[in-house]
């Protein structure tokens, strides 16, 4: 029977299957950070059960830790939890890339940079955002606490099989328009719950057009549409990505990997649960204007109108959002004033989008009164930005490259802003209180985000005054 | 975990849909609560708790153990805090015309109902316990209904979860009776697959 390569990955994990339709499924690569942790070790602990498989787990410090001023975490919430986070993957024999370590990072940017997510793989974190690693042609996908206990002491988990559904999409993604701009229009049509139960497999030109920063982007954000994972099957263009990177074999053995990882794609008479088809030359810059991804309109619009929903509850949502982010309906989304502009996090941390930010920075300057958090992915982006000499062109502008970690994206490490603040954002939620409470989110592409620190208003590239 | 076969409770009509586990616990509040599964009540839903007139802030609604909820419930980040919260406040069962598919699972993992009903029977739902606030209502998970009066509403939830919920079991120690099966793929898994500790470790 034709199989999807979900599906072709899923098979090749089962360690049992149960009578009730569940599987055990084994995790190839487990990735743990210190904010959804400390519990599953405890109940560990608890039973005195051990770690089965230290080796393919991997720990980094991502979400709690401070953006400038080093490696001291004493006092506060660094130190509150990265103290047990430290010991805990001491005692349990799991590397852990501390505050400091050089190839520390955001667990969603460090799994693919050391080439640790590899094609028809299985990979798991204690995060939502673990969909990123699908962009690898990996089936990855986010689990809560009591999980990570399980596959910690047991090194797999006993789940049903995840539905199928395709987004296609054709063409290529106009001049300045991102796999961010790609995968909100995407959220802004299928919903919040378009994908539920589903894992993405995402076709077409343009996926095949993308770098494969762009698909890692586009893959980041399949969970804002509520699907369990996003997916782009291995190509040439994974193929070299992967290749020299620390954890891929060498020579003539990543030739033989490279013949197993093209194994991993869907049959072509192999069928979905669910079909959605977007057209990649039509699409442009987006925004959200509300606090779900789905409140998403083009940078070009208006601030929709509650009225214009006709189902009753997106029009109550719709209602409390504009009541929220304080806009009135029928605002050009290009007037709307911003207070701070937030650039990094899994989704938009990588080197090209450093790169992007540059480009639209090289020759200005940000406006005096909006202030720019840019933020790295990791140390290794953070690195290679500095040898490209980002670095100086952020600083021409007025912008210091801080040290990488989650930071502005979900706002536990201590940075945020004041309630009633407005931002342009690079991560991935728009939510109520994400940067703060009371603080209004707008997500957006790292291109945009940038010409917004300098315009001080929502704007794109094209928009801005001749350079300097 | 304890097993629920059964449940009569009071409920909660929460008219809000996309109620994302940023809403549901606070990530700031998270990093300063209680590092175990316990004593998260007082930050569940922290910021909505802050406008005094939110639901679970009136008096007529004190004691429930059932929510109502719109569609989309649980969406968002896969902290667990969130159904630890409503656990630690007394909720045993929620009910929402969709969840978010980790929510759901976590929900499961800690006794927690999570059932699905369609959008007509939650909007029934919603107006009569306005009209009633302490009118209980009944759930039985295994034939899968919720009654309230002479309502009764079929609901949808997976026969794992169920099965989990209604058993009350460690998952870790059902797995771990299969570890000859685990140890046996574990032989036959693909040798050059990576390992995290140290590229050394890759030849």
């Amino acid at each position: 029977m034709a199989q999807t390569a979900a599906d072709k990955i899923w098979n090749t994990h089962i360690v049992r299957s149960d009578d009730d339709g569940q599987d055990l499924v084994y995790i190839d690569l487990h990735l743990l950070h210190e904010a959804n942790t400390p519990q599953a070790f405890a109940g560990l602990r608890e039973q005195n059960r051990r770690v089965r498989r230290p080796e393919l787990t991997l720990g980094t410090e991502d979400h709690v830790t401070p953006t400038v001023g080093g490696t001291d975490i004493s006092g506060g919430v660094a130190e509150r939890y990265l103290t047990p986070m430290r010991r805990n993957c001491h005692d349990f024999g799991i590397e852990l890339f501390s505050l400091g370590h050089e190839s520390r990072g955001i667990a969603h940017v460090i799994g693919p940079e050391l080439g640790l997510s590899q094609p028809g793989t299985t990979i798991v974190c204690c995060d939502s955002h673990t969909t990123t690693h699908g962009a690898m042609g990996a089936l990855a996908f986010g689990i809560g606490t009591s999980q990570v206990e399980h596959v910690l002491a047991t090194q797999t988990l006993p789940m049903r099989r995840m539905k199928n559904m395709r987004v296609t999409v054709d063409g290529v993604l106009p001049p300045g328009v991102s796999a961010k701009d790609l995968v909100l229009a995407m959220i802004r049509r299928i919903g919040t719950a378009g994908g539920q139960g589903h894992v993405i497999e995402y076709q077409g030109q343009a996926i095949r057009s993308m770098s494969m920063e762009a698909r890692m982007t586009l893959c980041n954000m399949s969970i804002e549409a509520g699907a369990r994972a996003g997916l782009v099957t291995a190509d040439d263009v994974t193929f070299e990505y992967l290749r020299g990177r620390p954890h891929v074999p060498q020579g003539a053995a990543f030739d033989e990997e490279v013949e197993y990882w093209k194994t991993f794609v869907s049959d072509e008479d192999a069928s979905f649960d669910k079909e959605v088809r977007l057209d990649a030359a039509a699409l442009s810059p987006h925004v959200t204007w509300g606090t779900n991804p789905s409140q998403t309109v083009g940078l070009t619009e208006v601030v929709p109108s509650p009225s214009e929903f006709a189902d009753p509850v997106e029009r109550l949502a719709a209602e409390r959002a504009v009541a929220y982010m304080d806009l009135t309906p029928g605002t050009p989304m290009k007037t709307v004033l911003i207070d701070a502009v937030f650039i990094g996090s899994c989704t938009n941390g990588r080197i090209e989008d450093l790169r992007e930010v540059a480009e639209v920075w090289k020759g200005r300057r940000v406006a005096a009164d909006v202030q720019v958090y840019l933020v790295p992915g990791s140390e290794g982006v953070r690195r290679q930005a500095v040898e490209e000499g980002l670095d100086r062109t952020f600083e021409a502008a007025g912008v210091q490259l801080r040290s990488p970690g989650c930071s502005m994206c979900v706002s536990v490490n201590g940075e945020r802003l004041a309630a009633g603040q407005r931002t342009a954002s690079t991560n991935n939620r728009n939510f109520e209180g994400r940067q703060g409470p009371g603080v209004r989110t707008h997500v957006v592409s790292p291109a945009v985000a940038a010409a917004t620190a300098v315009a001080g208003r929502l704007a794109e590239p094209s928009d801005l005054e001749d350079r300097t | 975990m304890k097993p629920l076969r059964t449940h009569v409770g009071t409920a909660v009509p929460l008219r809000r849909s996309n109620v994302d586990t940023d809403q549901i616990y606070p990530a700031q509040l998270a990093l300063t609560g209680s590092l175990t599964r316990t004593g998260h009540a007082p930050n569940l839903m922290g910021e909505w708790r802050k406008e005094p007139d939110f639901v679970l802030n009136r008096p007529e609604y004190e004691g429930a153990s059932i929510l109502v909820a719109g569609p989309e419930f649980g969406t968002g980040s896969s902290r667990e805090w969130a159904v630890w919260a409503l656990v630690d406040y007394g909720f045993r069962v929620i009910l929402s015309p969709r969840f978010g598919d980790i929510f759901r699972g976590n929900a499961a993992n800690n006794g927690l109902v999570a059932a699905a009903l369609p959008e007509p029977a939650i909007e029934a739902l919603w107006e009569q316990v306005e009209a009633a606030p302490q009118l209980p209502l009944a759930v039985d998970l295994e034939g899968r209904t919720v009654s309230v009066n002479d309502h009764r509403f079929a609901f949808e939830y997976p026969d794992d979860f169920r099965w989990r919920v209604m058993n009350g079991v460690d998952e870790i120690e059902l797995t771990l009776r299969h570890s000859d099966d685990i140890t046996a793929y574990e032989a036959r898994r693909r040798p050059s697959l990576p390992k995290a500790r140290g590229p050394e470790a890759v030849k």
